[in-house]
């Protein structure tokens, strides 16, 4: 935890934000702890794991998944309602001749109920504006290097809709159980800055 | 025209950097501020496109000195006091900060 000056101020500031908000019956005391919990007890790149897990196991829920991502992920138990509004799910399959990637250029538009919190590089200025433009480039100093036969599609999210990539399933696991393969996916896999 | 946080294509940013074993939140103010915004749309105070235009509308130099939690913070106090919830004065710290 940040204790300098300049963290100390803003802390004070929030704090002082929150009573004059209490004080006007605007917040309960105790919401805030309890949506801290909520939200880190939340959303996590498991979710977005076990429906990649699901796909590679499963072609027709693959095939459901990326017709219609919304309605397919509540066979798995998840929504993309959960937040403060429900968000349009697209998910995106990489195969041998494309690779997708995730960004959102205007803010940090991101589908937290199945990847949790988002990293600060990819709320960052320097990812939002070079992706779009030079997303070998970027996807290199992630250490991902593409053939040059394979294309990179950039999907940029917006205020309604949200994109999630279905990795390729790596060799040689075909022996391995859906929860082994869930393992198997990352963070970065899910966003396209990977691959798995 | 756009505004700031409109950055897509633009040239001249640097390399992107992965913070290791990164949290979710730096600060515990951050937490608070997530947290705050969230509730206060709940309510109905203002709603998520309010919001995301409150930041977006900072002042450019504001907006790019600013770190992630603190234009969240910013956008939540412009929209407080725009909806009158708060007078400004009210926003000053009592002790002088």
């Amino acid at each position: 935890m940040s204790d300098d000056h300049g963290s100390s101020v803003i802390s004070a500031q929030v704090r002082h934000v929150e009573s004059l908000l209490e004080s006007r019956g605007l917040l309960d005391a105790g919401e805030i702890d309890t949506r801290i919990d909520e939200f880190l007890a939340g959303g996590s790149p498991a979710n977005g794991a076990r429906i990649v897990a699901r796909a590679w196991v499963d072609p027709g829920f693959a095939e459901r998944l990326l017709a219609d991502a919304n309605s397919a992920i509540r066979e798995v138990g998840l929504s993309m309602a959960g937040g403060l509004q429900e968000q349009r799910l697209k998910v995106v399959a990489n195969t041998a001749d494309e690779h997708n990637v995730v960004v959102c250029t205007l803010c940090s538009c991101y589908p937290i109920a199945l990847l949790g919190p988002s990293p600060g590089w990819y709320k960052s200025e320097a990812y939002r504006s070079r992706v779009v433009r030079d997303p070998r480039g970027v996807l290199a100093e992630f250490g991902v290097e593409l053939p040059a036969g394979t294309s990179v599609a950039v999907w940029d999210a917006s205020a309604e809709s949200r994109y999630m990539v279905l990795p390729r399933r790596p060799d040689g696991t075909e022996g391995l159980a859906e929860d082994e393969l869930a393992a198997l996916v990352t963070r970065k896999g899910l966003i396209g800055t990977a691959v798995v | 025209m756009s505004r700031v946080n409109d950055v897509g294509g633009m040239a001249g940013f640097p390399a992107v950097i992965e913070e290791p074993d990164e949290p979710p939140f730096h600060s515990d103010w951050e937490a608070h501020v997530f947290a705050l915004n969230g509730a206060l749309i709940k309510r109905g105070v203002y709603n998520l496109d309010e919001f995301r235009d409150a930041q977006e509308r900072l002042p450019v130099q504001q907006y790019l000195a600013a770190s992630y939690y603190e234009r969240w913070f910013a956008a939540i106090t412009t929209l407080l006091r725009e909806k009158g919830v708060v007078a400004a004065e009210e926003l000053e710290l009592p002790d002088g900060h």
